[in-house]
């Protein structure tokens, strides 16, 4: 009875010594349990810290130039003459700039982008898809430095040959390339809306005699609309903040024009110039940065923000 | 009484067929006209740009002078930019991605969260560039450093990275995560353990894309304020530096003054394209051989 009780007491000694450093390890583990999701949550705040980086920095400046250039010249005004010794600060020729460059690449890669969309979802075999598919995902991963490039050295010198008049700068030719560039973008994302109408609509529709193109014009189209619209205003949307091609092809001539034929000057190209130019902090020029930057930053969200509305707003459920 | 006319819709049956085939070349013509402007593109930069590439441009210094000019100092910066982007990208975008996806309870913040990183996904990069160069170059005073440029760039292609891990940890199917609790696994140790390990290959080809995108981007660096011409090589992520599109952004703008600076650029832009070719190869490897199909 004694020897026993004896080993009990040891077993007992060992297994309190067991269960204590036991209860260590589970507080160990519980202080991690505790704080991951904690040090998790603080990772996962970093992308809205940066959201509100990018509106204070951009606000505070914008309010800092609007106290010394009024908001109604700014937004009215056709003379952007910033390094004159009268400056003036009218931002409409960078927006003219930004919208016609914009228009330009929308009228290549919209009609372009939807038509390779359809050939891909709706005649394309399923072998050709997926082959075509990753090449023209190349397109989308060149750096947009090369066709800056691209436009300045050999668009913009073909384009020159057949019309001599155009200005070795010009808005025409990034334009035209900023559109090729877009392309699949709106191909990719017009295709995954068409993809995503259900094949008993065409089926149907084929039963009724119908050919393909008229399945895909008269129900594809129709039924994934939403997707498209919303493709569009995406690539709208790139183009706008688009920025290498058309500081390098369009030049940086502030007219407010719409010559296609001659240089212009989008937002973008006009923070980088003035950027660039290494402007004193503290100057009006510097602070100017900030206005069009956020003009910038708003009309991009703007279009974000529409193209998500439009694709949620006037999806068809299947 | 007929309710169909065999004649005319015979008739109207050609007209619509003929349509139909002559459309569908069209389509065709179109889909190809991408990748016959890609082909013309690539035939072009190598046409004028591979006779100068050669050991001594590779290894060289920036110079004036075009037949001197080496792009050594600009592969050494965006080496250095990667030591930045990828720490920071990885340990933030798929911390993110983990507290999304598996912490965070489904309501408005995360939603809001989710929200924002699709909205920051479309803010213009020159827009990230303002932000560091007000942020980093200026307020923190780092000047224009690799650490400010990796930073901002890092910034930039945060929202990729955490679609990307964010959707490698959602294919992670639950038995496995059932098992693990089942066995008495924490949740972090089931994190650790079995979630992050099967959601690696996912996560790093997500990461690789973004980190090719950080690699081409240019314009935030050029609102940083990158000098045109830097001699010494940059050391570390301490030093001053360029990279390779901002050295083919200068010798393009300059072509108009020195014709050969053009071909400098188109030299430059094959070794940046070779470089963004092995990175995406890189990534498609890794997605074929280790990606698991549960």
């Amino acid at each position: 009875m004694a020897s026993n009780s004896k080993i009990d007491d040891q077993d007992d000694l060992k297994i309190q010594e067991m269960i204590a450093q036991k209860k260590n390890g589970r507080n160990l583990s519980r202080f991690t349990e505790r704080i991951i999701p904690v040090l998790l949550f603080l990772i996962a705040s970093v992308s809205i810290l940066t959201t509100i980086g990018i509106i204070y920095t951009l606000l505070t400046e914008t309010i800092e130039f609007f106290k010394r250039v009024p908001i109604a010249d700014f937004f009215t005004g056709t003379i952007l003459k910033p390094l004159s010794q009268n400056p003036e600060f009218g931002v409409l020729p960078l927006i003219n700039g930004t919208i016609i460059s914009s228009v330009i690449a929308m009228l290549v890669a919209g009609p372009i982008g939807i038509m390779t969309a359809v050939y891909l979802s709706e005649y394309a075999s399923d072998r050709i898809r997926r082959t075509l598919k990753p090449l023209l995902e190349i397109l989308a991963g060149i750096p947009t430095i090369v066709y800056g490039f691209f436009a300045f050295t050999f668009v913009t010198p073909i384009i020159r040959e057949i019309f001599p008049t155009v200005e070795a700068t010009n808005i025409l030719s990034p334009g035209l390339v900023m559109g090729v560039m877009i392309i699949p973008m709106i191909a990719s994302l017009s295709e995954d809306a068409m993809t995503s109408v259900p094949n008993s609509m065409r089926e149907g529709a084929l039963a009724l005699g119908a050919t393909k193109l008229e399945v895909a014009f008269r129900v594809v189209i129709p039924a994934a609309l939403s997707g498209i619209i919303a493709s569009f205003v995406l690539g709208v949307s790139r183009a706008i903040g688009e920025t290498m091609i058309v500081t390098i092809a369009s030049g940086s001539s502030k007219n407010f024009t719409f010559d296609i034929t001659q240089s212009m000057q989008t937002m973008t190209a006009y923070i980088v110039e003035v950027s660039g130019g290494e402007a004193p902090a503290g100057s009006t020029i510097y602070y100017s940065l900030y206005a069009v930057a956020f003009t910038l930053f708003i009309f991009t969200l703007l279009m974000n923000l529409l193209a998500r509305y439009v694709s949620r707003k006037f999806r068809e459920e299947y | 009484m007929k309710y169909v006319d065999a004649a005319q819709v015979q008739k109207k049956m050609n007209g619509r067929i003929l349509k139909n085939n002559i459309l569908k070349t069209l389509f065709l013509a179109a889909t190809l006209f991408g990748l016959v402007i890609l082909a013309i593109l690539i035939i072009r930069v190598l046409l004028q740009g591979a006779s100068w590439i050669n050991l001594d441009f590779l290894t060289g210094k920036l110079s004036t002078s075009a037949d001197r000019a080496g792009i050594m100092g600009a592969i050494l910066g965006t080496f250095w930019l990667m030591v930045v982007v990828i720490p920071v990208t990885l340990f933030l975008g798929v911390g993110t991605a983990i507290y999304l996806e598996l912490y965070a309870r489904k309501g408005k913040f995360q939603s809001f969260v989710q929200t924002n990183i699709a909205n920051l996904a479309g803010v213009p990069s020159i827009v990230y560039g303002i932000l560091g160069m007000t942020l980093f170059v200026r307020a923190l005073d780092f000047g224009n450093i690799v650490l400010a440029g990796g930073l901002t760039m890092s910034l930039l292609v945060l929202p990729i990275i955490i679609v990307a891990a964010q959707e490698a940890v959602r294919a992670v199917p639950q038995d496995l995560s059932a098992a693990s609790y089942g066995m008495g696994a924490t949740k972090w140790q089931t994190v650790k353990n079995i979630i992050l390990p099967a959601a690696l290959p996912g996560i790093l080809t997500g990461s690789i894309l973004s980190l090719s995108r950080a690699i081409g981007e240019t314009a935030p660096l050029v609102v940083i304020g990158i000098p045109a011409l830097l001699i010494p090589f940059p050391g570390g992520i301490m030093d001053k530096f360029t990279v390779l599109p901002m050295q083919i952004y200068y010798w393009t703008l300059d072509s108009s003054l020195v014709a050969e600076y053009a071909n400098l650029a188109a030299a430059t832009i094959i070794v940046l394209l070779v470089l963004l070719f092995l990175l995406n190869a890189t990534a498609i490897i890794i997605r074929n051989k280790f990606q698991k199909r549960y």
